[in-house]
């Protein structure tokens, strides 16, 4: 039995092992004095530097930050809003507009990218910083109202409805009763826009012109050969990924409770 | 609630340069202009050193073939201020009224530019476009995976280099180089001439000799001595050639195709004063010099070469010999006959 | 409650941007660059050249997709055993490489199998030991495009089937066992049947991710074995056929709706997700 238990642990760290080593050569190279992609040459912070020096990479931080950020805001409003409405509807016209969502969670990331670059291009949008943000922001939405609606399903009614009972206006209802029940769900919401934007790289890459986040920055790069400090850069959107996913995790098991 | 509050103030505060970007003051001039142009094809210190100046800030984005940049432009909704085409690209973007006529006035600089590249046949009058850089196309090849000199497109459908040969994903230069090597012109409409063609490539692909396609990654795949050859452009083979001593560059006995990059103004472009300034200052001497030492292209300014001296003017590949430019021909806009061009392309491709 | 108008700003978004920007599409799949209406557009797509791509990328989607499951199942399964300890972390190191962009991902592979990359490097010195000629080449073929595919959507596959199995009734297998039925018994009549829904759940993950894939192919495979996602590409960003990038676009819309209808049919909702 024991054996069979070694056995069977190896396996799924083997597939980790799998998953995880061409990210651990990213990060153990990014920090290798040798620009040769074979030999250890000493530890160097060198190219974290050259890093932080390229104005062109800090300027697609920016921008990265900037997006997601503000695409993510925007989607949480607007899906949370979306859900606490829908909530209420007949079953008519709600399923319309889940169907929406579907469609859109459904659609291939390029044809989303290309359907919006049609869309903006008809509209006679210039490509750049706003349209990458409105296509970030369609995007995420789905995601937010899928994380909020559970948690409508979840909640008692009656406390709201009580509460209107008792005197309390129908915001008031909404503020103190419906918004800290589903909090947890529009805090799931936003941190999953706020990674999705973060990490696109199809969608923006159709939807903007001369304004270039990190993905679009990468893909340039890389294509034209390999640099340890794309190793530095990917190490630290790594990094970052994974501070997010902790949160999440920790937040959420916090609220829960 | 109040949680979002902050990080709502934060966003804004993270957007505020995009904002006033959108609200230029009425008497202050737009201060930045965008460029677009080939990945790793200009020195980036020139951005600060124009800026330092003229306070306009340079934004750098990239195409990768001419055709993607053609479409780019073509479309609209982009805002670039400088554009780098190829002659025949430039050709095209007159024809279709993509480009606004430079005002020479503003370029006193272009007198640097050699007399025979001042009235390029693309645009006779450089009425559209002023030169950025020119030279050939040709064979990279690594010495020690070779044997001997390679004088031949031949060598690019040798079976003895079976998995060693890049090829570039760009219709014209693969398409260009195999018209040579047959003996056709380069610039050919006749669909007998081109199915030849197609099918050299498409042979040249199923017999295994091509590593990859590509066009930025050429350089540093064949300094890594990833591949034997590697087909491409003379500024490219210098650079390559300077970073590992076992390349070498040839130009085919065959005949290629010699090129000129331009600098245009793209029709749409916001900000054409800023864009003037800054064409004019990529052709003073100094920094044309400066330029051109980076990215190891051949400068199309006299004086220009003047400064980089000996060492660049006596380099054959970077000043290529009257001989080998009498085998090489320019490339033309081809018209109609683009679709098949494209769907030849389409068709080795999906090979 | 009255909440109903909440959702209108909601209505209208995606009703500019997604109902009408797919509608576009539609719209250009079916006209000529002037705008006359047309079927020519899908005709074409019936061209030799491009079915060999969608039959490529249809082979090597349904390939990625297997070898997901084949390597995902017996991972998944582990996972949820009762008496694994710190599968928490366990399962979240699934959930991390999902969540990275797959750039990156892909891009960490490249400086691997180059010529003197770690993998490369390695495997040709072992060779040479054992006194062969050591010029391997991993990159830039058939089979390096489909690892960085597996590698990518690997983790899609373990988390549905993990979830699925870690719901999975521990009375039934119990009961089972009283009865009588050895352990490849209880596998294949108890388990596997009640795993199925987390099977098309994950494969339904990967597959549509994997259909639909571009930019790998060029980077691994030298842009040698293009997929539909790249010769969509092609007509947008250097053909220039809008039309006809468009019509391919509806056709792959059409594919995965069609092949996720049949999956949604045997596998149900609850099968798990990656949220």
């Amino acid at each position: 039995m024991k054996s069979a238990g070694f056995f069977k642990r190896g396996y799924v760290y083997l597939v980790l092992a799998f998953l995880y080593m061409p990210i651990l050569t990213l990060i153990v190279f990014s920090f290798n004095a040798s620009k040769s992609r074979a030999v250890w040459g000493g530890f160097t912070l060198d190219w974290y530097r050259a890093l932080f020096q390229n104005s062109e990479i800090l300027n697609a931080l920016y921008v990265t930050l900037a997006v997601a950020l503000l695409a993510a805001v925007t989607a949480t409003f607007i899906g949370t809003l979306g859900a606490i409405g829908m909530f209420s509807m007949k079953n008519g016209p709600k399923s319309l507009l889940l169907a929406a969502a579907n469609l859109s969670m459904l659609t291939p990331d390029i044809v989303i990218g290309i359907s919006l670059m049609i869309l903006f291009l008809f509209a006679n949008l210039p490509l750049g910083f706003g349209t990458m943000l409105l296509a970030h922001v369609s995007f995420n939405v789905p995601y937010v109202l899928f994380s909020v609606l559970p948690r409508l399903k979840q909640m008692n009614g009656s406390a709201y409805e009580a509460a209107l009972d008792l005197g309390a206006t129908h915001w008031q209802a909404i503020r103190k009763i419906v918004l800290p029940e589903i909090m947890p769900g529009i805090l799931t919401g936003f941190i999953l826009a706020f990674t999705l934007s973060l990490d696109d790289f199809v969608i923006s890459f159709f939807t903007t012109s001369e304004v270039q986040n990190l993905s679009i920055l990468v893909y340039s790069m890389a294509r034209r050969g390999i640099h340890p400090t794309i190793n530095a850069l990917s190490t630290l959107m790594f990094v970052a990924i994974v501070a997010l996913l902790l949160l999440v995790n920790r937040k959420s098991s916090i609220l829960e409770r | 609630m109040k949680k979002l509050l902050p990080l709502l103030l934060c966003a804004c505060l993270l957007c505020a340069p995009f904002l006033s970007g959108c609200t230029p003051a009425a008497n202050e001039k737009p201060s930045s202009i965008t460029v677009f142009n080939w990945e790793d094809y200009i020195n980036p210190e020139i951005f600060d050193l124009f800026e330092k100046e003229t306070g306009i800030k340079v934004t750098y984005t990239r195409f990768t073939t001419n055709e993607e940049m053609y479409l780019r432009l073509d479309r609209g909704g982009v805002n670039y201020d400088v554009a780098f085409p190829s002659d025949y690209m430039i050709e095209r973007l007159v024809k279709n009224d993509l480009l606004l006529p430079l005002d020479h006035e503003k370029l006193p600089e272009f007198k640097n530019t050699y007399a025979w590249l001042q009235t390029p046949d693309y645009d006779p009058e450089s009425k559209y476009s002023v030169p950025y850089m020119w030279g050939t196309v040709g064979i990279l090849y690594n010495t020690e995976m070779t044997d001997g000199e390679i004088d031949s497109w031949g060598a690019m459908w040798d079976a003895k280099y079976l998995r060693n040969v890049l090829m570039m994903d760009s219709v014209r230069d693969s398409l260009g180089i195999t018209l040579c090597y047959l003996g056709f012109d380069l610039n050919t409409r006749d669909e007998t001439q081109l199915a030849a063609a197609a099918e050299m490539l498409k042979e040249q692909k199923r017999s295994g000799v091509v590593l990859a396609y590509g066009v930025d990654e050429i350089k540093d795949k064949m300094v890594n001595n990833e591949a034997a050859l590697g087909l491409v452009w003379s500024g490219d083979a210098i650079t390559s050639i300077d970073l590992n001593e076992g390349l070498a560059f040839c130009v085919p006995k065959e005949g290629s195709n010699v090129w000129i990059d331009g600098m245009v103004i793209p029709r749409s472009s916001k900000n054409p004063e800023g864009a003037l300034a800054f064409i004019n200052f990529m052709m003073r001497p100094e920094i044309a010099a400066m330029n051109s030492e980076y990215i190891g292209y051949s400068t199309p300014n006299e004086a220009a070469m003047a400064i980089l001296g000996a060492e660049y003017s006596e380099n054959p590949i970077f000043n290529p010999p009257a001989e080998v430019i009498a085998r090489c021909k320019f490339f033309h806009d081809v018209e109609d006959a683009l679709e098949t061009y494209n769907r030849i392309w389409e068709e080795v491709m999906n090979e | 409650m009255k909440t109903k108008p909440f959702a209108a700003p909601y209505a209208v978004w995606m009703l500019l941007f997604t109902i009408v920007p797919i509608a576009l599409v539609a719209a250009y799949s079916f006209t000529t660059a002037d705008g006359a209406l047309t079927l020519r557009n899908m005709a074409n797509f019936l061209d030799p050249i491009y079915i060999t791509v969608l039959l490529r990328s249809l082979g090597i989607a349904l390939l990625c997709t297997l070898i997901c499951l084949l390597v995902g199942y017996p991972a998944a399964y582990v996972l949820a055993q009762k008496d694994f300890d710190k599968k928490g972390v366990l399962v979240l190191l699934f959930v991390i490489p999902m969540w990275m962009n797959f750039l990156l991902r892909t891009y960490a592979w490249l400086t691997l199998l180059e010529s003197n990359g770690l993998i490369t490097s390695t495997v040709n010195r072992v060779i040479e030991f054992f006194g062969g000629q050591g010029n391997v080449r991993l990159l830039y073929n058939y089979g390096a495009v489909l690892m960085g595919m597996v590698y990518n959507y690997l983790p899609f596959m373990v988390l549905p089937l993990y979830t699925s199995l870690s719901r999975l009734d521990r009375r039934v297998v119990e009961a089972a066992e009283d009865l009588g039925a050895n352990r490849s018994q209880v596998f294949l009549r108890v388990v596997f049947p009640l795993s199925v829904p987390g099977i098309f759940s994950g494969v339904t993950m990967v597959f549509m991710p994997a259909i639909t894939t571009f930019v790998i192919s060029r980077l691994l495979g030298g842009a040698q074995f293009k997929l539909f996602g790249d010769l969509i590409e092609q007509q947008f960003l250097f053909t220039g056929n809008w039309n006809f990038g468009s019509a391919m676009s509806l056709i792959m819309m059409v594919l995965l709706l069609l092949s996720m209808s049949i999956m949604n049919r045997y596998g149900d909702q609850e099968g798990g997700g990656i949220f």
